[in-house]
């Protein structure tokens, strides 16, 4: 637990510098009571202990109290008691996350938005949907199935995670490499301010006029506000859909044939790569029948049938090209879906061949997969540490799995000294720190190895606009929090104003 | 000088004076008449050659209390409203290089004064390009181009900039250089400054560079046109087209007054993948007859500015946002307005995405009368109507209409980055 007493630390050092942090007391829990009713409101300490933290188990703090509002309004009145109260929030959704993004604060609430999980409108001309926060990611593929539509951004969490989260945690999934992230799909938003203002960013149409809140909103990690609607864009199925698997002597030669294949000027709908490790663990847990080699492609075609059948054989003809041992294209969606099985259990199934593991999430430019893989071979090596890797390959975007026994002294330690410093070398290769899985509480120190002081006080302008106190989600995300009661500069009368010819907007 | 009061004179020279110091003397000169920002004089034009200088130099002129109108090609100089001041241009011509173009990793580094085509032209030296087709490449810079959003026809198949742009590196004027964003395609670390700052009409920050994720040339590419008997026919058919499982890049419906209806899609595939898309598409058509009619349709939306350009009279032209449902809804409700405010007439060219822009001809004052009564009836839609080119005559009236209920939390922002209103003062929404 040596990562949850550090971020105790961080907190008593923050409790000085963020306002508030006022105890939820009687009189308020009567208060928030009165909005949400008996139901909505959870305090005792057995039921608190299942929002004490999210999918990032070994960082645990313990809410004041969990509100489960079921509509926008009581939203609202609840984040107009923090506000007056100063009380600090955290909005959760299924908690999926995986960095700590829904950690509760110390002496603050939790807003679960479960309860608020209705599909509120569906514009199959238009390509919208209109949903409550709660929704499930799948839930909104399933409703539009029939009429051959889905939403594109799909997280190996996709059947319990909630759309409020993604739209957070900017989520991505294996289809981003040609469908875009969870921002490419949000066309407006309406959001609860952390003072209960209820504004709507962006809208159903497209370039609505001013900034594009939106934009910033999404992947803010709860640090804005609370979405308590979103409109999502939906994308018409293609007419085919075609997955091949390709058997590679070692992540070396698959990820030559990924280079190739977006040198040929192709842009396929995923492209996902496992390491030995992260196949044996696969292979244990679902029985995929992947073929036992140094490192697994999976290259997934769609669109038109002829387009994707030509695209195919070209594919095919790269893999052999770079020493692929067997080649295999599902032959059903049957046969599709287990291939996607296996690559979408791997997380949890590296349970199987380890007693404890951690996910790490980070960037590389695609190019720079020979030598990030081969420097992780070498730590992992120096540290007598495994490490299973399964990448979304076209994208760069790298998940190591680092496996330890925690009933193994200073192994744990070990494990998560290895996991930064793999963080590092995504930095040095000109990457990034996370890639989908969020900043949080988990990687907010990282934040100023990728960023300089002036680049992350920029983005701190953008939170003092939206939360002047730092009530929603504070502790994240940055590594230290901004005062914005600093005016960033006082405001001098320009000469043609002071002049009486000019006024001040 | 006439009418400016001798304070402001006193600042700009100490403003001339100090800017030499941090920027050749060569790159800092006096304004002439054709450095006008719609209609407004400014006094100094400094080119910085880095993105240092040009930082140092927009923090002499924010301590100065000057207003600066950052600039690149100048090619939408009149876009949003009049500046309230405009006493510095500050150029980014400069600052022209692609800086470094990662081929394998699909992603560009480019500063913002490189024109698109210069971009365009280094890219396809390795088969890819910036996935956009905005308005007069040869002149529009990197920067010009996030800063007023452009988009066109690919727009329905790449999305818009904010889809494209992974990085940025913000002068701010209080001379803070700061980047957010990165090199990689995939990135969630931190906010999302990049779209913050695409379509923000410069009023935050000055963008100094960018980075793009690119996507590879197309190996074939056909355009197909057909005509729609009516405005009903052709709405009918661009949802049956974008309800189908077509792959197709752009789709734009034209409309001219006494002119028959155009539907253009644009198809790029490799050649099987063609001749396949084209079989489905007559099914969809049914009896339309489809012909081809080549790339150069696509600068459609360009010669509905450029038209204006080169006639005698410049002509005004909106950019409105609809719902893709509500397309020939639109066009019809701009006929019967532009009856009712005779002599005025319009064409048009819509996008499937709901995008598109307008031009009327007509007296200023008629425009100008049928801009308010079009934008009520579009935002009641949830749409907008934006007055992207005023015309010789500059046609009066708000750019912008109605920025929503976020119109304070977009003030508390400007507050954040330019509380001293340095920037473009007044071009943007709500008098920002």
């Amino acid at each position: 637990m040596g990562q949850a007493f550090l971020v105790t630390v961080n907190f008593t050092r923050e409790q000085q510098l963020i306002p508030g942090k006022a105890a939820v007391d009687a009189r308020i829990v009567r208060e928030l009571r009165a909005i949400v009713g008996d139901r909505g409101l959870i305090t005792s300490p057995e039921e608190l202990r299942t929002y004490e933290c999210d999918g990032l188990t070994n960082f645990r703090v313990m809410p004041s109290a969990v509100l489960l509002p079921d509509s926008t309004k009581q939203v609202q009145a609840i984040l107009r008691i923090c506000h007056r109260e100063r009380i600090p929030f955290v909005a959760r959704g299924a908690g999926t996350g995986l960095s700590g993004g829904a950690l509760p604060v110390e002496n603050g609430i939790v807003l679960s938005l479960a309860r608020m999980n209705r599909i509120l409108e569906t514009d199959l001309p238009n390509a919208r949907v209109v949903v409550e926060p709660g929704v499930t990611n799948l839930a909104i593929s399933d409703q539009v199935l029939v009429q051959n539509y889905f939403y594109a951004p799909d997280p190996s969490s996709q059947s319990v995670c909630s759309i409020g989260g993604n739209v957070a945690e900017n989520s991505g999934g294996a289809h981003c490499l040609k469908y875009g992230f969870t921002t490419t799909h949000v066309l407006g938003l309406e959001v609860v301010l952390a003072d209960g203002t209820l504004v709507n960013l962006g809208g159903k149409t497209l370039d609505t006029p001013g900034y594009d809140l939106a934009g910033v909103f999404v992947g803010s990690e709860g640090t804005l506000g609370v979405a308590t609607k979103i409109i999502l864009r939906i994308v018409k199925r293609p007419e085919c859909v075609q997955t091949l698997l390709a058997a590679f002597p070692s992540t070396n030669e698959a990820g030559a044939a990924v280079s190739d294949i977006i040198a040929a000027g192709m842009l396929p709908a995923a492209m996902e790569m496992m390491d030995n490790l992260a196949i044996q663990a696969a292979e244990a847990a679902v029985h995929a029948n992947y073929p036992d080699c140094g490192a697994l492609l999976l290259v997934e075609l769609d669109g038109p049938v002829a387009e994707v059948k030509a695209l195919m054989t070209h594919v095919d003809e790269i893999c052999r090209r770079n020493a692929a041992s067997e080649i295999r294209v599902a032959q059903s969606e049957a046969e599709r879906a287990l291939v996607w099985k296996g690559r979408k259990a791997a997380f949890a199934a590296v349970g199987r061949i380890s007693p404890n593991y951690i996910v790490q999430d980070g960037v590389i430019p695609r190019t720079a997969l020979p030598r990030v893989m081969s420097e992780i071979e070498h730590l992992s090596t120096e540290a007598g540490i495994r490490v299973a890797n399964v990448f979304h390959a076209g994208d760069g975007n790298l998940h190591p799995l680092v496996l330890y026994d925690r009933s193994i002294a200073g192994q744990e330690e070990a494990a998560e000294a290895l996991s930064y410093r793999i963080l590092e070398i995504c930095i040095a290769a000109g990457g990034s720190i996370t890639g989908e899985h969020g900043v949080g509480a988990d990687k907010k120190m990282a934040m100023s190895k990728m960023f300089s002081e002036p680049d992350l006080e920029t983005m701190q302008r953008v939170r003092c606009a939206f939360d002047p106190w730092q009530l929603a989600n504070p502790t994240k995300v940055f590594p230290r929090p901004r005062m914005c009661g600093e005016k960033p500069g006082k405001y001098v009368a320009h000469p043609l104003e002071a002049a009486g010819i000019a006024e001040r907007f | 000088m006439d009418g400016v009061p001798s304070a402001i004179v006193t600042h700009h020279a100490a403003f001339a004076e100090a800017a030499r110091v941090i920027v050749s003397n060569q790159f800092v000169r006096a304004a002439s008449a054709s450095d006008a920002v719609a209609g407004v004089h400014p006094q100094t034009i400094v080119e910085p050659g880095d993105e240092q200088e040009l930082a140092a130099v927009l923090k002499l002129a924010n301590d100065e209390g000057l207003g600066v109108i950052p600039r690149g090609g100048g090619t939408k100089l009149g876009w949003g409203n009049p500046p309230k001041r405009a006493d510095v241009v500050l150029s980014t011509a400069r600052l022209n290089r692609v800086l470094e173009h990662a081929w394998a990793d699909l992603t560009v580094t480019v500063e913002s004064g490189c024109t698109i085509q210069n971009l365009q032209d280094a890219l396809a030296r390795q088969g890819q390009r910036l996935a956009l087709d905005p308005l007069w490449p040869r002149h529009a810079t990197v920067g010009g181009v996030l800063a007023t959003n452009d988009s066109g026809a690919l727009r329905l198949r790449f999305g818009a900039l904010r889809d494209l742009i992974i990085g940025v590196t913000l002068a701010l004027p209080d001379g803070t250089l700061a980047k957010s964003g990165g090199k990689v395609v995939k990135n969630v670390a931190g906010y999302d400054l990049p779209k913050l700052v695409t379509g923000a009409l410069g009023t935050l920050g000055v963008i100094t560079r960018a980075v793009f994720r690119l996507h590879p040339l197309p190996k074939d590419t056909r355009t197909l046109s057909c005509v729609a008997g009516n405005l009903d026919d052709a709405q009918r058919l661009l949802l049956a087209i974008q309800d189908s499982q077509l792959a197709h890049s752009a789709l734009q419906l034209r409309y001219a007054e006494n002119a028959a209806l155009q539907l253009d899609i644009l198809f790029e595939a490799t050649e099987t993948g063609l001749a396949a898309q084209i079989e489905k598409l007559q099914t969809i058509v049914v009896a339309a007859k489809l012909t081809d009619s080549g790339p150069e349709i696509w600068k459609s939306r360009q010669a509905l500015y450029d038209d204006a350009n080169s006639g005698e009279a410049h002509l005004p032209v909106a950019k409105i946002s609809v719902l893709p449902s509500c397309i020939a809804k639109t066009l019809k409700l701009l006929a019967r307005i532009s009856v009712n405010l005779r002599p005025i007439h319009f064409c048009a060219v819509l996008q499937a995405t709901g995008l598109g822009c307008v031009r009327f001809e007509g007296s200023p004052a008629s425009v100008a009368a049928l801009l308010p009564v079009l934008r009520a009836e579009v935002e009641r839609d949830g749409g907008s109507v934006v007055i992207a080119d005023r015309g010789a005559a500059l046609v009066p009236g708000d750019a912008w209409g109605s920025p929503g209920d976020a119109l304070p939390l977009m003030r508390s922002i400007k507050q954040q980055f330019d509380p001293k209103a340095t920037l473009n003062p007044g071009r943007f929404v709500g008098g920002m």
